[in-house]
């Protein structure tokens, strides 16, 4: 009864004025940068950091303002996908499928809330996955030494990419390029500078919230100038009719046995490393189909297909903080950017956390319920007023979009020097979405560079310079084999993946940016 | 053709950071492994992933024409302008000219993009300097 009671201490750290407020915000903010497109969670969350930290709030308002965000935005990705066939973010694209064929029916109140409904189950019960599964991996992850957490790290990056990574090379690439530029600065353990160039401002190394806000955030406005005008503007595309937005019982009922298996689905596919939301949302719509669809409706505007994929991201997205928070290493973009939050905050994740902050780890899980309650909340009646928002169009949003981050990075810093890198990660992250480089092995290097380095230097150190160490232990060679399968099983099988999640859209004609 | 270039590039990177990584001064307090081993590490990394691009290079990315090129160039330098500027100017007409000039070159006409240049400028400053007390660059007129 442990864990009653430490959830019990999370609510009271949860509600107080403050932090309930700052949930709220969260998630209203969160909904409405899911479902703008060009703004996806990792984004919005990423813009919001620096603000956070620089509005003076502490550890635990922080994260929860910054959770409900993410949880918001999972939930607001589904808006754009109905209404205009444009998923809000990645992971929201399976719900194009059959939620944009309800709303060309006129039933697009009904999918909206429908999919709000499937959104709120599937969060709901993966944040009790979470509390019931991060404790028991927190107890495994005690027996982890610096050898054993080098392996942890590398078989983070080896399986960043995902069973659909489309090029290995490149993902591994992007995982170098992250690693070399977290070790720009003064070597921690010898106090040496490293790759600084002589130039003083490098000595603190880079701030990687300046590389995240860049890469991220400035690289969407950079995609938007590219394609102002073509046929990948969306501002061109015709307004919808919402309709009703009460679903009926009867078409609840009859969605409840898909929401209940795909959010298990979605759940184990969050925790799984390198999988995610969009991996999580892609198997539960396919695996419904499979199941449910007996008659052919799947594609063609069937609610249950609007509900699986919608539990499916939700659950994805709860499931992901498992890792994130019990072991400090994300499995996907957004916890990778939240990951970036704790460090920003002087936290370190990992199984002490749950020892040392536990108000920090209970105070979340605590706002994460109450974030999903007002999510669904806002979510049913308020959804007109969300599909409201996307009628700004991006030539106003994107501005916008740009001046904040550089508020942001101007609060924390206030040094020319830190803007001008971050227009440059701007242009980089231009140049790597073009090229296919997946962005958040990048992010993932500069956050964790420096921690992958201690452990790595500390298991060799431990053992007086014997590099067989690092792979010495059983817990060791079973994570480097996790790792290596990890790399090599997207080469073999990940073209197969694709084609499928390919074939999906094509068959709709959806529009992928 | 593309992918060839980005990695013949980060071959070079790889090379540069190795070279960088050999003249890095160690102390006479290093440790066993000492402060050049990992970044070794990621440059074998690097070089590797690097050739694999060089020797099979994925179908060429769709480029924007050079005028696009051009655009998404001249927004960036606006940008590093903005850097520099941000001190001198203050942040309300800074933040207009540039927010003015990207809402232009997303679609806004003209007398649009100066109306909805200042309104985000000044809106931002609203919210964050005046509700949320965040510090902005204040420049000679004190915003």
């Amino acid at each position: 009864m442990e864990l009653m009671s430490n959830l019990a201490d999370g609510f009271a750290v949860a509600l107080t004025w403050q932090n309930l407020a700052l949930a709220l915000m969260g998630c209203f903010l969160g909904t409405i940068m899911g479902a703008l497109p060009g703004l996806g969670p990792s984004n919005g969350v990423a813009i919001l950091i620096p603000l956070a930290f620089t509005m003076g709030l502490g550890a635990t308002p922080s994260l929860i303002l910054l959770t409900s965000v993410y949880y918001g935005a999972m939930y607001g990705g589904r808006i754009s996908s109905i209404l205009l066939n444009i998923p809000g973010d990645e992971p929201a694209m399976m719900t194009c499928l059959d939620g944009y064929p309800m709303a060309q029916q006129g039933r697009a109140g009904e999918a909206l809330a429908l999919s709000g409904i499937a959104s709120f189950v599937g969060a709901f019960f993966a944040t009790c996955g979470l509390v019931l599964l991060a404790p028991q991996l927190v107890k495994v992850a005690l027996l982890f030494g610096p050898a054993e957490y080098f392996a942890l790290f590398a078989l983070a990056f080896a399986t960043l990419g995902g069973i659909s990574s489309t090029n290995q090379a490149k993902s591994a690439f992007a995982a170098a390029l992250g690693l070399g530029l977290a070790m720009i600065g003064v070597d921690t353990q010898t106090g040496v500078p490293r790759f600084t160039f002589g130039e003083v401002h490098l000595y603190d190394g880079i701030d990687f919230l300046v590389a995240i806000v860049g890469l991220f955030a400035l690289s969407e406005v950079f995609i938007f100038l590219e394609h102002r005008g073509t046929d990948q503007d969306i501002s061109t595309k015709p307004k919808m009719e919402i309709g009703r937005i009460v679903p009926s019982w009867a078409l609840i009922r009859y969605c409840i046995p898909t929401m209940g298996r795909t959010t298990v689905l979605g759940f184990i596919a969050g925790v799984l490393p390198g999988a995610g939301a969009s991996l999580g949302s892609f198997i539960s719509y396919s695996m419904e189909k499979r199941l449910v669809d007996k008659d052919g409706t799947f594609g063609k505007g069937d609610p249950r297909g609007v509900a699986a994929p919608e539990a499916g991201n939700n659950a994805a997205a709860g499931g992901a903080l498992v890792p994130m928070l019990a072991l400090g290493v994300p499995g996907s973009g957004t916890t990778a950017v939240l990951l970036a939050v704790l460090l920003s905050l002087n936290i370190t994740p990992g199984p002490l956390l749950f020892t040392q902050n536990p108000d920090v780890v209970w105070g979340l899980i605590a706002a994460l319920f109450i974030g999903n309650f007002m999510l669904l909340a806002m979510n049913i009646p308020m959804v007109g007023l969300f599909t409201r928002v996307l009628l700004v169009p991006p030539r106003i949003l994107m501005p916008i979009v740009a001046m904040i981050s550089f508020v942001g990075i101007y609060g924390i810093s206030g040094s020319s020097f830190d803007l001008m890198v971050m227009v440059g990660f701007g242009i980089l992250g231009w140049v790597l979405r073009k090229l296919d480089v997946p962005l958040v092995p990048v992010i993932l290097g500069t956050l964790l560079g420096n921690e992958m380095e201690v452990n790595f230097r500390r298991a060799v150190n431990i053992a007086d310079g014997d590099y067989s160490v690092l792979i010495s232990s059983p817990l060791t060679i079973l994570l480097w084999t996790i790792a290596a399968i990890g790399f090599v099983l997207p080469i073999l099988v990940g073209g197969l993946v694709r084609r499928r999640m390919r074939m999906a859209r094509d068959a709709e004609g959806g529009v992928r940016d | 053709m593309s992918d060839r270039i980005f990695g013949g590039i980060g071959l070079i990177l790889a090379v540069i950071f190795t070279w960088q990584a050999s003249i890095i001064q160690e102390s006479f307090l290093t440790d066993a492994v000492g402060p050049k081993t990992f970044p070794y590490l990621i440059a074998i990394v690097m070089g590797l992933a690097s050739l694999y691009f060089l020797l099979k290079p994925d179908p060429e990315p769709d480029w924007p024409r050079a005028g696009r090129l051009a655009e998404i160039g001249f927004a960036a330098l606006v940008m590093f302008a903005y850097a520099q500027a941000l001190p001198e100017l203050g942040f309300l007409i800074a933040t207009a000219i540039v927010a003015g000039y990207l809402t232009w070159r997303l679609g806004s006409r003209p007398v649009e993009s100066l109306v909805i240049g200042v309104g985000t400028s000044v809106g931002i400053y609203v919210i964050f300097r005046l509700l949320l007390g965040l510090s902005l660059a204040r420049g000679p007129f004190g915003f």
